[in-house]
């Protein structure tokens, strides 16, 4: 396992020429970019629309996650998903 | 959630987005070839021989109609070729306009004709990505990486672009006559600070084509090609992207063309045919549907053209009976055409096809050609007006 890239202090953006937005058509978030399109399931899309609107750290991203899910503890998976969207070359730290 | 799909070529037509074939069939992807008109002349373009006989591009408000109308039926990504699109004069208004839409606007040009003025006017108007592609014979990439004139303009169109904030996507085109040259490729692209270089094959139709045996790169040269690309590929991990496709005349089995037929493709010519490949004005038996006849949805959902090749009841045998047909849908129709007469017959790249002998046949005069002294082989044919009409007796 590689070295993880984000902590609770860093930004989390959307990577150069990747866009985020909803699609009435698919009903779905995707992420557009360069000659592609890759369609999100909810939790990505919840992650990936307050990144794409704000500029916040990883812990406020979290916070603002928990008000919005009644509290769950849901910490742990939004780091593992950041790793993961930042291997897809989706997002990089600020 | 899957990001596997990340992993094809930015320039791939149609590429990453056929990871949704899963759904209802939407023509995610419109490629809009606004024009025939090029400052280039290159022998490997793949607009129709006979391009010259299209005299009547669709107006501004005919493309924003279309653009409208693929948009409602879910378009995604908007490609905007040629020609060189920078020759058509509305260029800023239709990418303004694109998007507004919501598309994301991906703008296919030789950089020929654009300067850095452009480049931020292009990004006011919302551009999302500029795809450079460099005219690769091998004289004009010499000519590059020597320091001319061009090699200046390039840099800076690059700069301009880094500057501007887009992703820099390069596009060289391989062939024969260029593939020994990857490392000065690689290098240039280095130079220029790409985000992602495309290696892009070409592919045999239109003028290259007609000028295959001059193109086709032989094995050899391929495997030194190939081994350099992984080698930088290596060297530039988290830096630069590398694309690096092998051309499918040395694939054993087909390209999953357009990732099947009418599934996600729709491309608008210069004069408004609507086609599900760029290629395929050149099948027989074709209606070849006009956008100012036909709404998008009739021409998508209803067109005989567009359900020609749905499906698996068109399939011939090995084809029809062959477990790997959900996989490349038996290749590409055109090439099939092109090559045996039939585009019902399997893409002749499937070492299954009973016609796979015509491409080692072809591979094999590519060689002879490549053997040949230097004044004896065949020149190339440039694209150009005036090669158009004399071939096609225009």
């Amino acid at each position: 396992m590689a070295e993880p890239v984000f902590n609770a202090e860093s930004v989390p953006v959307l990577a150069l020429g990747y866009r985020f937005q909803f699609e009435p058509a698919q009903n779905c978030n995707v992420l557009l970019y360069p000659e592609g399109m890759v369609k999100l399931n909810g939790a990505a899309g919840e992650i990936l629309q307050r990144i794409s609107e704000k500029k916040q750290t990883v812990a406020e991203l979290i916070a603002e996650l928990k008000v919005a899910f009644n509290g769950a503890d849901l910490d742990d998976d939004v780091y593992t998903f950041l790793e993961e969207a930042y291997n897809n070359d989706w997002i990089r730290p600020e | 959630m899957t990001g596997s799909d990340q992993n094809k070529a930015p320039g791939s037509i149609g590429g990453s987005i056929g990871s949704v074939r899963d759904q209802i069939r939407q023509p995610l992807w419109l490629l809009a070839e606004l024009t025939y008109a090029c400052p280039l002349q290159c022998p490997y373009c793949s607009n129709p021989m006979d391009f010259a006989s299209v005299k009547k591009e669709l107006t501004t408000e005919e493309w924003l109609d279309v653009f409208r109308q693929a948009r409602a039926m879910g378009a995604t990504q908007l490609g905007l070729s040629g020609g060189e699109p920078l020759t058509r004069p509305d260029l800023v208004e239709l990418i303004t306009e694109a998007r507004k839409m919501g598309f994301y606007t991906n703008l296919i040009t030789s950089g020929v004709g654009m300067d850095a003025s452009k480049v931020a006017e292009l990004k006011q108007a919302g551009l999302d990505h500029i795809q450079v592609s460099f005219q690769a014979s091998s004289e004009d990439l010499n000519n590059l990486i020597a320091g001319t004139d061009a090699f200046q303009h390039k840099i800076e169109m690059a700069k301009a672009v880094k500057a501007n904030g887009y992703p820099m996507v390069l596009c060289f085109v391989t062939h024969r006559q260029n593939i020994d040259q990857m490392e000065d490729i690689l290098d240039l692209a280095i130079n220029l600070d790409a985000d992602y270089v495309e290696l892009a094959t070409t592919q045999y139709y239109g003028w290259a084509m007609h000028n295959r045996d001059q193109l086709l790169p032989m094995k050899e040269q391929l495997e030194r090609a190939e081994a350099v690309a992984h080698r930088y590929q290596q060297q530039q991990k988290g830096n630069m992207k590398i694309y690096y496709v092998v051309p499918d005349y040395y694939e054993e089995r087909p390209k999953a063309c357009m990732n099947g037929w009418g599934n996600v493709f729709l491309t608008v010519t210069p004069d408004g045919t609507a086609l599900p490949c760029h290629a395929a004005r050149e099948l027989p038996g074709m209606s070849l549907p006009n956008v100012k006849d036909m709404s998008i949805d009739a021409i998508w959902n209803g067109s005989d053209d567009f359900n020609r090749f749905r499906g698996f009841d068109w399939m011939t045998e090995p084809c029809r009976s062959c477990d790997e047909k959900e996989k490349d849908f038996g290749g590409c129709r055109c090439q099939a055409f092109m090559l045996t007469g039939d585009p019902t017959n399997a893409d002749p790249v499937c070492s299954k096809s009973p016609h796979h002998h015509l491409i080692e046949e072809a591979l094999e005069r590519g060689r002879l050609e490549a053997e040949k002294p230097i004044t004896e082989a065949k020149p190339l044919v440039f694209r150009n007006p005036k090669n158009s009409k004399q071939i096609c007796g225009l």
